[in-house]
């Protein structure tokens, strides 16, 4: 069934769809509608499932810790402060072996206070052991929360789902609404093993001395990279059963790119409209969107940018100090494999727009340097 | 009461689980040693309320016959159980006294 749909209604049908037990969760612009439409669906009674009303996000992923520890499909929805203050439950979940799946809905980071769109609060909890997907569609975030569930109880390890605020949240498009049946085939219930259990009581997440404490930390680093050869495997599954497809990365006229705009998010979808314009030109400008962070896929992002001459990373996010989070990443894949130059560009803070004429811009000032003479370029910054 | 102690013993990786698990529960891990002050109830003028049962944070009171027994396997001493008591019945008391 097709349904018009804001972003933020997408994630909640896709946890309809997943048949979760247990939502938790604390409003926060621009994340609200998800839990909104959550609630009404749990008191309507068209989802079977517990909806925890708690007093801060903290408490937000400590109750999906102890719903998932007992067995259950835990669920929450949040955004910028609001995962900022469950960071210490993010590294919680993550190492407890919890597969919990969150969406997180791109807010900038206050002060100054504000609140739409930009990676800040996502790509900071880069490093707590979450899986991160990085989507551009309603549909992809519809269809991403029910994968997400799967990779996530294969390995064991949580997944976040992440969109922009507005540009997506809050933006309203045809997603196909799979039926329920055929989601059902697609992800069984959860079945977990290591569930708290009365009748065969264990305690979990005990101390453990620097004897043991690296071995756990090792089996959470392999869970990852089993994760990516789930993820890859999920992109023909899944295929196979909804006809869509989603892989790592999403690669857009890359075949002959010589300039490859590496992008994430919506801005993906802007680079793409850019991409086509150029095209036109006769300028070969390919988009390489990355949809995972967590696993990072290495061996893809070397494929992709192969052949490329010049890559261009677009981030809408920034480690101060250093490079754009996306910057980092890519160069850091590319090293020792490739001697291309990379661009990196800050662009769209704070909600700020990325404008098709923003991304020609930034081509056409690539176009005139054969190698970067900067760490990082700032676009349209009242100077 | 503590319950027999099963020792974990693992060695090497394979063997692990995904997280760190006892094969107990935590019944049998006694962690009241550490204590200054200890919980002392007067039954005589106990309402059997259950609210020091409710607010420990640990598991050092039980409920034998609906009466609260102090359990010192596992009270650390705060005394959270004497001030909220509504009859005033708990007393803190030294250690060793």
């Amino acid at each position: 069934m097709k349904k018009v749909m804001m972003g933020n209604h997408a994630i909640s049908y896709g946890a309809t769809l997943a048949r979760v037990q247990v939502i938790a969760a604390y409003p926060i612009t621009p994340q609200t509608q998800v839990v909104e439409l959550l609630s009404e669906i749990v008191a309507d009674q068209r989802l079977k499932a517990e909806f925890i009303k708690v007093e801060s996000e903290h408490s937000a992923m400590a109750a999906c810790i102890g719903a998932s520890s007992a067995g259950a499909r835990a669920f929450t929805a949040t955004s910028s402060q609001g995962l900022a203050l469950m960071h210490e439950l993010l590294h919680w979940s993550a190492g407890a072996r919890l597969p919990i799946v969150m969406a997180n809905i791109n807010r900038a980071m206050a002060p100054p206070w504000n609140i739409w769109t930009d990676q800040n609060d996502s790509l900071s909890q880069r490093d707590t052991g979450w899986m991160q997907f990085y989507c551009q569609s309603n549909q992809e975030v519809l269809d991403t929360v029910i994968m997400a569930y799967k990779v996530a109880e294969k390995v064991l390890m949580p997944v976040m789902i992440v969109l922009d605020a507005f540009s997506l949240s809050h933006t309203y498009e045809i997603v196909d609404l799979p039926d329920q049946a055929v989601v059902d085939k697609y992800l069984p219930p959860f079945d977990y093993q290591y569930k708290l259990d009365v009748k065969n009581p264990h305690t979990y997440g005990g101390l453990t001395t620097p004897e043991w404490y690296m071995e756990f930390r090792i089996k959470m680093h392999e869970a990852m990279d089993q994760a990516l050869v789930e993820i890859k495997k999920e992109a023909d599954v899944f295929e196979k059963a909804f006809g869509r497809r989603y892989d790592t990365v999403d690669p857009y006229m890359m075949e002959d790119a010589e300039t490859v705009l590496v992008t994430s998010g919506t801005a993906a979808s802007t680079a793409r409209f850019t991409v086509d314009q150029l095209r036109a030109q006769g300028k070969k400008v390919g988009n390489l969107r990355m949809r995972v962070l967590r696993p990072f896929p290495f061996a893809d992002v070397r494929a992709q940018l192969k052949n490329a001459k010049k890559v261009i990373v677009i981030d809408r996010n920034i480690s101060f100090g250093y490079h754009g989070i996306w910057a980092q990443e890519v160069k850091s894949a590319l090293y020792g494999h490739s001697q291309v130059p990379v661009f990196n560009f800050i662009a769209g803070l704070g909600g700020r727009d990325i404008f098709p004429e923003t991304i020609s811009d930034i081509v056409a000032l690539v176009d005139k340097k054969k190698k970067p003479d900067q760490e990082l370029y700032w676009v349209e910054v009242k100077r | 009461m503590a319950k027999e102690r099963k020792k974990i013993d693992f060695k090497k990786l394979d063997e692990l689980p995904p997280m760190v698990m006892s094969l107990r529960s935590m019944a049998a891990n006694p962690t009241g040693s550490w204590r200054n002050l200890k919980p002392v109830i007067d039954l005589g003028n106990c309402i059997q309320c259950t609210i020091c049962w409710k607010f420990c944070p640990d598991a050092a009171i039980d409920l034998v016959d609906d009466n609260p027994v102090v359990n010192l396997d596992f009270c650390k001493g705060c005394g959270i159980c004497a001030e909220e008591c509504p009859k005033k019945c708990i007393q803190m008391v030294k250690e060793g006294k």
